[in-house]
């Protein structure tokens, strides 16, 4: 089966839909997948409920996509560092949707396992639990959350081969894992295509069959905060 | 003499035992990390990251290695990287000792509120329902007043709640108090300060 694409338009071609529900990996900047959400700018689908723990800021990220009012909904745990889309949410062009970070990480997770729901201590007592089951367990309240599926996941991997199995660097795994096997279709940029049999089975951190088609780009990869230290104080 | 943000994390420090997985929140909870000494801390930022190291020299930032404030920071050779959900299994699950956290408010029955003022500021809340949820030890830093002198340690938050009943110790710039049944209890002033000033310092039941 063919997964390796020449580009992200191509790599999405067929996919897109209007009203459309995402999933996007990434934190903060760092492993966006922003070649797809270039594509998705270019390819105008409007209506789009993201899935994605941030929003990008003003020019990059799923930031792009609220210039250009793509996006209905967010679901998000932290929506800071962009003012466009405060300016949306405070005017109500937009909906959001807060999750905890680990909620929404679980959500991901469990919807790509086959689990429809699970039970979470985090958010018992506050807003996040208004209108959802309350089940007590040893003693214990937890609240009832939803496993997510997705029409489309799109992340952002470091290596893949050409069966899909994929490698990630650093902190930029993040959420691309659990976002990856979330959605009903998995497409990927990656910074390198290796060739299939050079990664260690070992080390391979999520394996093809989660992922769909690939794309392979240069990225830009954005700082949000960069912060260093004097070489005198080390 | 109140404590001044330095003092407050090193006296947070002083919480922190050899061992110990922590996790710092953003703002004072991060200069923490500059007073643990020699105590062996393996601290873990939320998006995905075991063993945080310090801030890069200036030229050596990478675009794959931030924390959980988005600050790019430096791996150790303790460094061990996992995926958002595998980070939250840790946090839920109960695997890290203790989260060292900020707070707007907080009241004596240990509710917290630190993630969102309505119609004004819409940021989110993050990890931190999670991490107050789950993990062992939750300690709050915080100014012990609001700009305008007014007491942010609380007989009950005003603000949407963090986390019901999480709490464990405060330390704010006046003092260290513990959240007891009935009220809190005062662990110690902070130099200089009386515990009649910290008493009129606070709306909250001290026992």
């Amino acid at each position: 089966m063919k997964k390796v694409y020449g580009s992200a338009t191509e790599a999405l071609d067929g996919l897109l839909f209007d009203g459309m529900f995402i999933a996007a990996g990434g934190f903060g900047l760092c492993g966006i997948p922003e070649l797809l959400l270039a594509a998705i700018r270019d390819a105008g689908t409007k209506d789009l409920t993201f899935a994605s723990n941030n929003a990008g800021v003003d020019d990059f990220g799923i930031g792009i996509l609220l210039q250009t009012r793509q996006v209905k909904k967010m679901i998000s745990s932290y929506v800071g560092e962009n003012a466009e889309f405060m300016r949306q949410y405070l005017s109500g062009e937009l909906e959001l949707e807060f999750n905890p970070q680990g909620t929404l990480a679980e959500r991901m997770r469990a919807g790509g396992c086959g689990i429809p729901g699970f039970y979470t201590k985090t958010g018992v007592g506050t807003v996040i639990a208004e209108g959802k089951e309350v089940k007590n367990f040893d003693g214990q309240d937890y609240i009832l959350e939803r496993g997510m599926v997705a029409d489309l996941s799109i992340v952002k991997a470091w290596k893949a081969d050409a069966t899909g199995n994929l490698v990630f660097r650093k902190t930029a795994r993040n959420f691309n894992p659990p976002a990856a096997m979330c959605g009903k279709v998995c497409v990927v940029e990656v910074e390198e295509i290796v060739p299939v049999g050079s990664l260690d089975p070992d080390t391979i951190h999520l394996p093809g069959i989660y992922v769909h088609r690939i794309v392979q780009g240069a990225h830009e990869k954005r700082i949000e905060q960069r912060t260093t230290r004097k070489k005198e104080q080390a | 003499m109140p404590w001044d943000r330095n003092q407050m994390a090193e006296r947070a420090a002083q919480e922190l035992q050899d061992g110990m997985y922590v996790n710092l929140g953003i703002g004072i909870p991060t200069l923490v990390a500059n007073y643990v000494g020699d105590k062996d801390i393996t601290l873990q930022s939320e998006n995905g990251m075991l063993g945080m190291g310090p801030f890069p020299f200036e030229g050596q930032e990478d675009g794959d290695l931030i924390n959980a404030g988005k600050q790019t920071i430096t791996e150790l050779p303790r460094t061990a990287y996992f995926d958002s959900a595998t980070s939250f299994g840790m946090i839920r699950g109960g695997k890290i000792a203790a989260a060292i956290l900020g707070a707007m408010e907080v009241a004596e029955n240990g509710d917290l509120a630190n993630w969102m003022i309505p119609g004004k500021l819409v940021k989110g809340m993050g990890g931190a329902m999670d991490l107050v949820a789950g993990v062992g030890r939750v300690i709050v830093v915080m100014d012990h007043t609001s700009k305008h002198g007014e007491s942010k340690v609380l007989k009950a938050c005003t603000l949407p709640l963090t986390g019901k009943g999480v709490v464990d110790r405060i330390i704010t710039n006046l003092g260290v108090f513990d959240v007891v049944p009935g009220g809190l209890q005062i662990v110690e002033c902070a130099e200089g300060v009386t515990e009649d000033e910290l008493r009129a310092a606070t709306e909250a039941t001290i026992v």
